[in-house]
C-alpha cells in the first residue's frame, strides 16, 4: 500500500481554481519532487496533502482518508516544513525543534523527546546553536531548524515547501542528500516542492510537474526532463545534458513565442 | 557517541525557570507581608499581624486594649487583607490574560487594551453611570455593564475574525477598531453627562483597588481557579500557535477552535477583573514581556511566571499608590501607567525591524 495517496485533489481560493484533479501515489522510501513555475499550485498541493487546507478529492495517509483522522493523528503521520521559515516566536533552537514533539507529548518533556530533538539537531548539523534564539539565525540556519523540527516530529511522511530556497549551494546539496538518505533508511515518503530542476533531478526519485494547477507530467527525472517539457512548463529554451545518468538542465533563453520576448 | 546537543542547556533553562518562579513567589509573599502593614490607620507591623491571626482564629488570640480600641481586626480584615489579595489575584489574572493574547495573536502589543476589551468595559460602566441603564440593578449595575460590554467586545472581535478568516491581524485590527468605537461612545456620554456623573465615570476609569471586597475577591478567585489550570494544560497549543497558524495546524493543534478558546478565556479573566477595578493598564502588556525576557517563551512556565510578575507589579504599584502621597490613595491604574509607559516606550525602541 502506498504511504501517501492523492486522488483527484482540487482546490479553489474563493472562486479561483488553483489545483485541478491532482492524483499520485508515493511509497515509503521515495522522494517526490514537485516542480513547476511560480503560482503553479505547488504550495497549495503541499498544504492540501498535510490537510492544512481542505481540498476536494481525497488524501490517504497510510491508507486512511485524512477526513476521518483527527489533527493530532495527522500530525503524527505527516510533518510539514513551511516555505521561508516563518518563525515569529523568540524560542531557542532546541525549543523550536522540541515543538515537533507536540503531537506526541502530553505536558512534560520526556527523555525520549529530548533525545529525538538532539538527534534531529545533530542530523542537520545545528547542534552548536541549540540554545540560540531561532528568530536571530540566518535564513539558511532557520530552514535547517525547521527541517529538524519536522524530523523530531517522527512522522512517516515529510512535506517540505521549498526546503532549500534559503540555502547556499553546499547546504542545498546537504539537505537534499539528507532527505534522500532519511527516506531510504527510515522508509519515509518525502514530498518536496523545489524550484531548482537540477537539484530535483539529482535527489528525487520521481517528479510531478505542475502548471496552472494541473499535472503536466509525472515520472522519473530522466523520463520527464526534456527540452520540450521545459519549454512547455517554463516557456524557455533549454539544453538537457546528461550528468552520469542524471539529466542536467541548462537554460538558454525565453522561448520565441513568449510574451516577454515580444515586449523586448 | 550519543548526541547531547542542547540538552544540557535546556536543562539549565528549566532550572532558571524554576528559580525565577520560586523567587517571584518569595518576593510576592514578602511584598504581601509588607502591604498588609501599610495604611493610614497607624497600626504597627506587629499589630497588623496579630490582627490577621485574631481574625483567622477568633478567641485564640488575646487582643491588647489598644487594638480593640482602634478596631485593628476590623481594619486589617475589612480593608487591607482583601485589597492585598485582590491586587495579587487581579495582577495574576491580567498578566496571564495578556500573555495568552500575545501568544495567540503573535503580537507583542496585544493586550486587553489594544483589543478594545478594556475600553468596552469603560463604555459599559459609563452607560450605567450616566444613563443608569443596564441589565443588573443596584450595586451590580456598573459592574454588570462593564463585564457584559467587555465580553461583548471579545465576542465581536471573534465574530469579525470568523467572518474574515481567523487571522491574528484581523483580530488585532478588529480590536483596535472597537477600542476607538467604545472610547468615542464613552466620550459622548461624558460630554452629555452631568458633572457629578462625569466625575464618577472618570473615577471608574482610573482603575482602583478601593472597591475590592471579600465577595469580589471570591468571584475573581473562582474564575481564575477555573480558567488558569485549563490554560496551563493547553500551554503546548500556545507554544505551537506562537509559531504561526499554519505550523500550529501541522503540529496537530485545532487552530480556529484553540484561538477562540484562548481568546474567550483571556477575555473572561480580564472582564471579571476590570469590571471590579476599572481599567488597570499595562499589567497585561508589561508582565508577559518582562517574563519572556528573563525565561523565554515556553508557555508552560511563561503563563504562571507572568501571572506572578503581574501580581508583584500590581501589588507593588498599589503599595506605592497608597504611600506616595501622604493622605491620598492614588488610583492604582494611574500608578501602573506611570510604571508601564516608560517600559512601553522601551519596547518600541527595542523592536527590531524584521
Amino acid at each position: 500500500m502506498p504511504l501517501l495517496c492523492a486522488r483527484g485533489v482540487s482546490f479553489s481560493y474563493r472562486d479561483r481554481r488553483v489545483l485541478e484533479d491532482v492524483s499520485f501515489t508515493l511509497d515509503a522510501g521515495e522522494v517526490l519532487g514537485l516542480v513547476g513555475p511560480n503560482g503553479s499550485g505547488k504550495t497549495t498541493l503541499i498544504r492540501c496533502l498535510g490537510r492544512l487546507l481542505d481540498p476536494e478529492g481525497a488524501v490517504l495517509l497510510d491508507g486512511r482518508d485524512t477526513r476521518s483522522m483527527s489533527r493530532p493523528e495527522i500530525a503524527r503521520t505527516v510533518a510539514y516544513v513551511p516555505q521561508n521559515g516563518g518563525i515569529s516566536s523568540s524560542a531557542t533552537v532546541f525549543e523550536t525543534v522540541l515543538m515537533g514533539r507536540r503531537p506526541h507529548l502530553r505536558w512534560s518533556v520526556s527523555e525520549e523527546d529530548k533525545q529525538k530533538v538532539s538527534e534531529a539537531l545533530s542530523l542537520l548539523g545545528i547542534g552548536d546553536f541549540a540554545s540560540r534564539r531561532t528568530d536571530r539565525l540566518s535564513g539558511g540556519e532557520r530552514q535547517r531548524v525547521l527541517v529538524a523540527r519536522a524530523l523530531a516530529q517522527d512522522a512517516r511522511i515529510l512535506l517540505l515547501d521549498e526546503p532549500t530556497s534559503a540555502l547556499d549551494m553546499r547546504n542545498r546539496i546537504e539537505v537534499m542528500a539528507l532527505l534522500a538518505r532519511l527516506a531510504e533508511e527510515h522508509r519515509l515518503a518525502v514530498v518536496a516542492a523545489i524550484h531548482d530542476l537540477n537539484l530535483a533531478a539529482r535527489y528525487c526519485h520521481r517528479l510531478l510537474i505542475l502548471k496552472d494547477g494541473r499535472v503536466l507530467g509525472r515520472g522519473t527525472p530522466s523520463s520527464l526532463l526534456t527540452s520540450g517539457m521545459v519549454r512547455a512548463v517554463y516557456s524557455i529554451e533549454a539544453v538537457i545534458k546528461d550528468e552520469m545518468g542524471v539529466p542536467y538542465v541548462v537554460p538558454l533563453r525565453p522561448s520565441e513565442n513568449d510574451n516577454l520576448v515580444k515586449i523586448l | 557517541m550519543m548526541t547531547d546537543f542542547g540538552r544540557e542547556e535546556y536543562a539549565r533553562l528549566a532550572e532558571k525557570r524554576a528559580l525565577f518562579i520560586t523567587g517571584l513567589i518569595v518576593i510576592l509573599i514578602a511584598l504581601a507581608g509588607v502591604a498588609v502593614t501599610i495604611g493610614s490607620a497607624g497600626l504597627s507591623v506587629a499589630d497588623s499581624y496579630i490582627a490577621i491571626l485574631a481574625g483567622l482564629f477568633p478567641g485564640a488570640v488575646d487582643l491588647p486594649d489598644r487594638m480593640v480600641e482602634s478596631n485593628a481586626v476590623g481594619i486589617v480584615w475589612g480593608w487591607r487583607l482583601h485589597r492585598v489579595l485582590f491586587a495579587v489575584a487581579a495582577g495574576f489574572g491580567l498578566a496571564i490574560a495578556g500573555a495568552v493574547m500575545q501568544g495567540v495573536l503573535r503580537n507583542p502589543l496585544a493586550s486587553p487594551f489594544t483589543l478594545g476589551i478594556a475600553s468596552a468595559a469603560s463604555c459599559g460602566a459609563s452607560i450605567a453611570i450616566v444613563l443608569g441603564a443596564g441589565l443588573l440593578s443596584g450595586g451590580l449595575l456598573v459592574i454588570g455593564n462593564a463585564f457584559l460590554f467587555a465580553m461583548l467586545a471579545a465576542a465581536a472581535i471573534y465574530g469579525m475574525a470568523r467572518l474574515r478568516g481567523m487571522g491574528s491581524e484581523t483580530m488585532i485590527l478588529a480590536g483596535i477598531a472597537l477600542m476607538y468605537l467604545f472610547s468615542a461612545i464613552t466620550s459622548l456620554l461624558q460630554y452629555l453627562g452631568t458633572a457629578d456623573k462625569v466625575q464618577a465615570v472618570v473615577f471608574w476609569m482610573f482603575g482602583s483597588l478601593d472597591r475590592s471586597s471579600w465577595p469580589k475577591l471570591g468571584i475573581v478567585t473562582v474564575v481564575l481557579a477555573a480558567v488558569v489550570p485549563v490554560l496551563l494544560w493547553r500551554a503546548w497549543d500556545l507554544n505551537a500557535l506562537a509559531e504561526g497558524d499554519e505550523t500550529a495546524k501541522s503540529l496537530g493543534v485545532p487552530v480556529e477552535r484553540s484561538m477562540a478558546g484562548f481568546m474567550l478565556a483571556a477575555s473572561l479573566v480580564t472582564a471579571v477583573i476590570i469590571c471590579f477595578t476599572g481599567t488597570i493598564g499595562f499589567i497585561g502588556l508589561v508582565a508577559p514581556h518582562i517574563t519572556r525576557m528573563v525565561i523565554g517563551t515556553d508557555h508552560r512556565t511563561l503563563l504562571p511566571a507572568s501571572g506572578l510578575v503581574g501580581a508583584v507589579l500590581l501589588l507593588g504599584a498599589d503599595c506605592l499608590a497608597r504611600t506616595a502621597i501622604p493622605g491620598t490613595i492614588v488610583p492604582v491604574g494611574i500608578m501602573t501607567a506611570f510604571l508601564g509607559i516608560p517600559f512601553f516606550i522601551y519596547l518600541f525602541m527595542q523592536r527590531r525591524d524584521a
